[in-house]
């Protein structure tokens, strides 16, 4: 018989043991953190709270959130609340210079990431047997590890195959038989419009199921991706922050993922005023790591704005809900799975001498971004042919690839030409938001 | 020698051709000869005009955005092959025309040629040698 739960006893925990585990592990790591992380215990001491102050779950709403810039300050070891002898892994966010967080575990960290990313490929219905095509970036990202990590405790056969490459992805897929597929969403799409264009049909390979994230994506992508790869496609989410994808999860039913509530406490908050919502609310999720030893963050704003849900789920999961995120309350886009921030765009212009007048315009066509930047021109950029342009545009186009990872299309456009605004400027045009795909 | 081609950007917009043509014409200056450059996000928009230094400055005022190449200009018997003979005399000397363009006067005598190349002292050194007539500034002034 099929395997339903990865760990059963924690996946279909009654709610009020799920509630008194969490308050139980908060108590412990709220301690734990104000002892060991001396960036945490001065955001506690400003506002007056003790340890001992927390004795239930609705008491966290007394503690001090953190932020990205929080990780930013504290770079590279400020969060950190063990030995780094005690650390086994380090992996990183996709930004570069200034943007970058780094994030630390030890072996349990890594072992409790591994059980999330673990009850995320049984929900998808992996099973010893099944064949674990990782097709996420392996490195400092977390896509690739925490996948391949699931995979080898589910017991599955793991084709780490990271990202790119996709004629060889192809080419193993069907050879290997590959049962499911991880990856970004839109590399699933690719890989699916690329099967189609070699003359491949759905059925000619054995795939049955993917788990895709660390992008936002839309029911009609998830569609398109099941339709091309003749699959059940999967949502799933994290931060490196928290330690990766695996996070939430989705089941079968497909109707929002299952947050792993042993191992983290979920909040939603108003992102203004940063009140805590009740249960149905639309703000944003604040996440607090129960079990983590190396790298612990409490209520960690993540600027994804979500809605959580109890609602009895059909799979026999007991863990509540959030739906897929329908938006960031800040300033950082994902481009083809990529974190790019408009700070770095700046900075790469600056460098080469330009003004920062810029725009980015940011679009899906055919589940593909698109992903273009209008620079106004120096005087120097124009004369009399078109191919003195099209130099410069290279130009910058390769100092963006080495910066954001990913290549940018660039215009330069007429001096002046890009409008000015009075307050804060419109320096990106997201016009996937208009198709309600979430960024 | 040579003359001044005056240049301006085009964005593929509705409308930015005719604020171009509009300034030039309210700063009274004549158009003699263009040719346009184009790709799918830009054009660029090259002139021969009566008084370039004008143009610019209106051009300038109304923010278009201009730049001035020298290029060579010859006046050329208007008869069949009087074109085939210039750009052999440049093919045989191995120099590359990037772009070129012409136009006629109601004389009708001649045909002038416009020629941007990546060496205009040399080029035009090579064409009077081999008896082709070039035209500076002033003859451009006074058609």
């Amino acid at each position: 018989m099929q395997k339903k739960f990865y760990q059963p006893e924690a996946e279909t925990m009654p709610v009020n043991e799920i509630k008194k585990l969490q308050e139980y592990k908060l108590i412990r790591q709220v301690r734990y953190v104000y002892e060991n992380v001396e960036y945490y215990r001065n955001l506690m001491d400003e506002k007056g709270i003790k340890p001992e102050d927390i004795t239930c779950l609705e008491d966290i709403s007394k503690l001090p959130f953190l932020s990205k810039n929080d990780l930013r300050e504290a770079y590279p070891y400020g969060m950190l609340a063990t030995d780094l002898k005690n650390c086994v892994r380090i992996h990183s966010t996709s930004g570069t210079t200034g943007k970058r967080v780094v994030a630390f575990y030890t072996q349990n960290d890594v072992d409790m990431w591994e059980d999330c990313c673990a009850r995320a490929i049984v929900a998808a219905g992996g099973d010893k047997g099944d064949v674990v095509q990782v097709a996420y970036g392996y490195g400092l990202f977390t896509g690739g590890a925490g996948l391949h990590g699931g995979s080898h405790k589910v017991g599955c056969l793991t084709l780490p195959m990271s990202s790119g490459n996709t004629n060889r992805q192809i080419q193993f897929m069907t050879d290997l038989n590959a049962t499911i597929l991880c990856c970004t969403p839109s590399y699933a799409a690719y890989i699916g419009e690329s099967l189609k264009e070699k003359g491949y049909q759905p059925e000619d390979n054995k795939l049955k199921a993917g788990i895709f994230g660390a992008e936002p994506w839309t029911e009609e992508m998830r569609h398109d991706i099941e339709k091309s790869l003749g699959i059940k496609a999967y949502d799933i989410y994290g931060l490196t922050e928290s330690s990766g994808p695996g996070v939430a999860f989705e089941c079968c039913e497909q109707n929002g993922m299952h947050i792993n509530e042993d191992h983290f406490y979920a909040e939603i908050i108003d992102p203004d005023t940063g009140e805590v919502l009740p249960e149905g609310s639309k703000g944003e999720l604040v996440f607090t790591s129960l079990d983590k030893e190396a790298f612990p963050l409490i209520r960690y704003r993540t600027r994804d704005i979500t809605i959580l849900s109890r609602e009895k789920c059909s799979c026999g999961r007991t863990f509540i809900r959030m739906k897929k995120p329908m938006g960031r309350s800040d300033d950082m886009m994902i481009i083809r799975g990529v974190n790019v921030f408009p700070s770095q765009i700046e900075a790469v212009l600056l460098n080469l001498g330009y003004a920062p007048n810029y725009q980015i315009l940011v679009d899906r066509v055919n589940n593909t971004d698109t992903f273009e930047i209008h620079v106004e021109m120096l005087p120097e950029d124009f004369s009399d042919t078109p191919k003195h342009i099209t130099k410069k545009e290279k130009k910058i186009q390769a100092a963006m690839k080495e910066m954001l990872g990913i290549n940018p299309t660039i215009r330069l456009v007429a001096p002046k030409s890009i409008a000015r605004s009075e307050g804060k400027a419109v320096r990106v045009i997201d016009n996937r938001k208009k198709i309600g795909i979430n960024t | 020698m040579a003359i001044k081609q005056l240049s301006i950007f085009v964005e593929n917009r509705e409308g930015t051709l005719v604020t171009v043509t509009d300034t030039i014409a309210k700063a009274g200056v004549d158009i003699r000869a263009m040719s346009v450059a184009d790709t799918n996000d830009f054009g660029i928009f090259r002139l021969i005009v009566t008084d370039i230094a004008k143009a610019k400055q209106a051009l300038d005022a109304a923010n278009a955005f201009v730049s001035i190449t020298e290029v060579v200009a010859v006046a050329l018997e208007d008869k069949p092959g009087s074109l085939a003979q210039v750009v052999k005399i440049l093919a045989d000397n191995n120099i590359n025309i990037e772009y070129m363009y012409a136009f006629i006067t109601v004389s009708k005598q001649f045909a002038y040629v416009v020629l941007r190349v990546e060496d205009n002292v040399v080029t035009e050194k090579i064409l009077s040698e081999n008896g082709v007539k070039l035209v500076t500034e002033e003859d451009m002034a006074k058609l």
